[in-house]
């Protein structure tokens, strides 16, 4: 036995060794010229800007944070479908209906992928499109005010994961479901899923002026998951590309269950000919049930609008719009390359990376030479449409994104890097590891004609010892690299905020110009809006009790309220009437329920405070606002229910 | 004792020459082995060399702590695929034996330990690790596994219990990423169909 310990230990000590050895020459070179030279990378001088804007994913926080590249600092959480105390949003009256749906007030949501608008194949800024995998939705936030704007729900959908991917002139956001339901929902036996669920992919028109949200069509697809998806670009420009997986329809057990068909399929989706069906008065009209809720800037407020029906299209019906593209091993990742030629399957099962080639595929179509079909929709031979292999370029393919000068970028999760390699010959090229279990990764301008190159970042699943620990839960790491030369270059670890599931990116330029600074006062159409000191008042309505009120540096004006009584709704509506960049004020009062507000110059919000104490309570401005920031405070006085106290208000006197 | 101090020395070897590589690397290293107070440099390498003793064992620590899998584990090093057994996963790894490798032709394990043999031998390694998390009674119900090299090996059902690849499970023990089964054999894959990297 000992000897046996001893030779272990002595394994050990030699591993130790070896690894020791095999890195030390990155130790190393941490001192000296090198080291210093990626630092000035990714230094930006205080009071200098990035060049690139990063948005990434919140995951299950629900939001979409945005950061600087290269230097890796966050600027801004911009809540989207979940409640953010930081804000108010989902908390204030004017938020409270974005986050309607037809289950009801949804505090919180899953946020996945980020997709910046598009025109002529090259991403414009105006917009940024992000999904809610859990109860299926997609957002709009407007890149003028870095506000969500708008959010639709997805019917007939379930883990709204293949979503939201813009088409090359934000014709559509496509939301695929990646769980096939019953369609409708109904009460039936869970083993009856074979052949009777269905997977429906949602098409999302993009009006081109002001960016609003419509379901045009869904397709509802056999009950297969619908995993990620892509739009043709280029050439290819009028199809979508999904990637399935659980072709096997299995409704139990899936990490054994839905892995024993050597294949799955990419479904290639001809959205241009469904459209024109659809255009032409085609597919069915079906009663369901989903929230539409639009933010308007000019009275700050959000209306949710339920919607009764949908439009679904079966794919019989079209015929020669929807194909089945043969993908080894649960192809996760769904990628199209800048010229629309290539679609990449990443089979995470798989070792090796499958490329399958548009115009091969075309040609097939025109060929009618299918290996068979499945539920009516024709399947392709998989040598048929096969461009070519990158061979076993490492362990669990995820995703694929491309630069400016012909090369792919994989991330594999088990085997923790990212491999280059080069699109036609499919040869590696070079590859890095990641700090750990990379997911996606995001190329400026990725999902686009034009990528924009020069950085590439790694959006990691587990941290470990990246950082200082922080107990059992860390942040998960993202790692920064240049791309710019032929081999990759590790530049920077930056902590990221949820899960960053995934991200775009893109220069600054673009948005940094157009990002608004105030909202103008005249413009403000709130109906509770005061905009000015002597348009104040509170009015007593039953047991609603309504403050008009406002703020400017430094007070609240009404800052003394009486008469309000115990079981009143005090709605706090407060303008905040400064015209100045960056001169928020926030608004909190003692028990308040809800969240503080936090209101942007020429901004109205409000909050509703249910008084549960007789007493005279404070309320002051959560915002470091001015220089008598502390001064700016008020009390409101609640009386007793069945008290005589009359409204009345001031500011600057006492109420008599 | 003697087969493990002919691996100690290849292994040595094994690190000398990795130790070349890297340019930066001071000759001192070749004291290493017999070294014990050898510190991980500063940098981070990699899941494998975070040292954590509240987690249950991953897969690598398994077989590094287990005194039947000497063999497999300067496999594992010299193939250096430490960092895909200890990843999140969920992995399934066939660990053979040190008696299942002796059962092998004489030479071969020395002639795969050799440098210039490391993607043959670590196409063998991931042909012994399923990506998912495989308990026994799961796998009485598969034909087949497809493996981290990209290829297959046929599961039999003998008397009841899982054969994988003509290998018996000895043993199996729940890891921290996944489930190790200790097997009799070694898993030599079919000749490949795709190139290898």
């Amino acid at each position: 036995m000992k000897n046996i310990i001893k030779s272990v230990v002595a394994m050990v000590t030699v591993f130790i060794a070896f690894t020791s050895c095999n890195n030390a020459s990155k130790s190393n070179s941490k001192s000296g010229a090198l080291a210093s030279n990626i630092a000035e990378k990714v230094y930006v001088a205080p009071g200098e800007y990035d060049e690139f804007y990063a948005f990434l994913s919140g995951g299950y926080s629900g939001n979409l944070t945005v950061y600087g590249l290269p230097s890796g600092r966050m600027f801004k959480e911009i809540p989207v479908f979940s409640q953010f105390p930081t804000s108010g949003y989902g908390y204030s009256e004017e938020t409270k209906p974005m986050l309607n749906t037809s289950h009801g007030f949804i505090p919180w949501g899953d946020s996945h992928h980020p997709d910046i608008s598009q025109t002529n194949g090259e991403i414009d800024g105006r917009f940024i499109f992000i999904n809610e995998n859990n109860t299926p939705r997609i957002a709009k936030i407007d890149l003028k005010t870095f506000e969500t704007t708008e959010i639709i729900e997805v019917p007939n959908s379930a883990g709204n994961h293949s979503s939201s991917f813009v088409t090359e002139n934000t014709e559509y956001v496509v939301a695929g479901t990646r769980f096939s339901v019953p369609i409708p929902q109904r009460d039936m036996p869970i083993k009856d899923y074979k052949g009777n669920f269905k997977g429906a992919l949602s098409f999302i028109s993009v009006a081109p002026e002001t960016g609003d949200m419509a379901i045009k069509f869904q397709v509802l697809m056999p009950g297969f998951n619908y995993d990620l998806s892509h739009p043709g670009r280029g050439k290819s420009h009028g199809w979508f590309f999904f990637t399935t997986y659980n072709t096997e329809e299995a409704n139990t057990l899936l990490e054994v269950n839905a892995s024993q068909n050597d294949k799955d399929f990419i479904a290639a989706i001809n959205w241009k000919k469904i459209e024109e069906y659809v255009n032409n008065g085609g597919g069915t009209m079906m009663p369901t049930d989903y929230a539409h809720n639009v933010y308007d800037e000019h009275t700050h407020t959000a209306t949710s609008t339920m919607i009764k029906e949908v439009r679904v299209v079966n794919p019989s019906e079209v015929p020669g719009a929807v194909f089945f593209l043969p993908t080894p091993k649960s192809p996760h990742g769904c990628d199209v390359d800048p010229s629309g030629e290539y679609i990449v399957g990443n089979g995470k099962l798989s070792a090796n990376l499958t490329v399958h080639s548009f115009t091969k595929m075309l040609a097939a179509i025109e060929g009618k030479k299918f290996a068979g079909e499945a539920y009516g929709i024709p399947i392709l031979n998989f040598e048929d449409v096969l461009a070519g292999v990158v061979n076993q370029p490492g362990l669990g393919p995820l995703h694929t994104e491309f630069d400016d000068k012909g090369n792919a970028y994989t991330t594999f999760f088990i085997s923790s890097e990212v491999v280059k390699w080069k699109l036609g010959t499919w040869e590696v090229i070079d590859r890095k590891p990641t700090y750990y279990s990379v997911g996606h990764l995001t190329i400026p301008g990725g999902n686009s004609r034009k990528p924009q190159g020069k950085y590439m970042f790694a959006m990691n699943k587990i941290t470990k010892d990246r950082y200082l620990p922080t107990g059992p839960e860390m942040e998960h790491s993202a790692q920064l690299y240049d791309i710019s030369g032929e081999k990759m270059e590790l530049l920077l670890d930056f902590p990221t905020h949820g899960e960053p599931h995934y991200a775009a990116a893109m220069r600054a330029d673009i948005i940094k110009e157009n990002s608004q600074k105030i909202y103008n006062l005249a413009d403000n159409k709130h109906p509770y809006a005061a905009k000015s000191d002597g348009d104040t008042k509170v009015v007593r309505d039953g047991s609603n009790v309504h403050i008009y009120m406002t703020t400017i540096r430094s007070h609240f004006s009404p800052d003394n309220i009486e008469g309000i009584k115990l079981g009143d709704k005090v709605y706090f509506h407060v303008t905040n009437l400064e015209q100045d960049f960056d001169v928020p004020h926030g608004f909190a009062v003692l028990g308040q329920n809800t969240s503080e507000l936090l209101i942007m110059p020429g901004q109205t919000k409000t909050s509703v405070w249910e008084p549960t104490k007789v007493g005279v309570w404070p309320f002051y401005c959560t915002d470091f606002c001015s220089a008598l920031h502390q001064e700016m405070q008020g009390y409101i006085r609640v009386s007793p229910a069945n008290s005589d106290t009359p409204i009345k208000w001031s500011m600057g006197e006492d109420i008599e | 004792m003697k087969t493990a101090k002919k691996l100690f020395f290849l292994f040595a070897c094994v690190s000398l020459f990795y130790a070349c590589k890297n340019e930066n690397q001071e000759a001192s290293s070749e004291n290493s082995v017999a070294d014990t107070e050898v510190k991980e440099p500063a940098d981070n390498k990699g899941q494998a060399f975070i040292t954590d003793d509240q987690g249950t064992p991953n897969c690598l620590q398994i077989a590094i702590s287990s005194p039947d899998h000497k063999t497999l584990v300067a496999a594992v090093q010299a193939a250096q695929v430490e960092n895909a057994l200890v990843n999140v996963g969920p992995l399934t790894v066939f660990a053979p034996t040190d008696a299942a490798f002796a059962a092998l032709p004489a030479g071969t394990v020395e002639n795969l330990l050799k440098p210039e043999n490391k993607d043959v031998l670590a196409n063998i390694l991931k042909y012994h690790v399923t990506p998912g998390n495989l308990n026994t009674s799961i796998l009485t119900k598969l034909p087949k596994l497809g493996q981290a090299n990209n290829q297959y090996v046929d599961i039999e059902i003998v008397d009841g219990k899982p054969m994988i690849g003509g290998a018996n499970i000895l043993i199996s023990i729940r890891a921290g990423n996944g489930i190790v089964h200790v097997i009799d054999k070694v898993l030599l894959p079919p000749p490949p169909t795709g190139e290898s990297e």
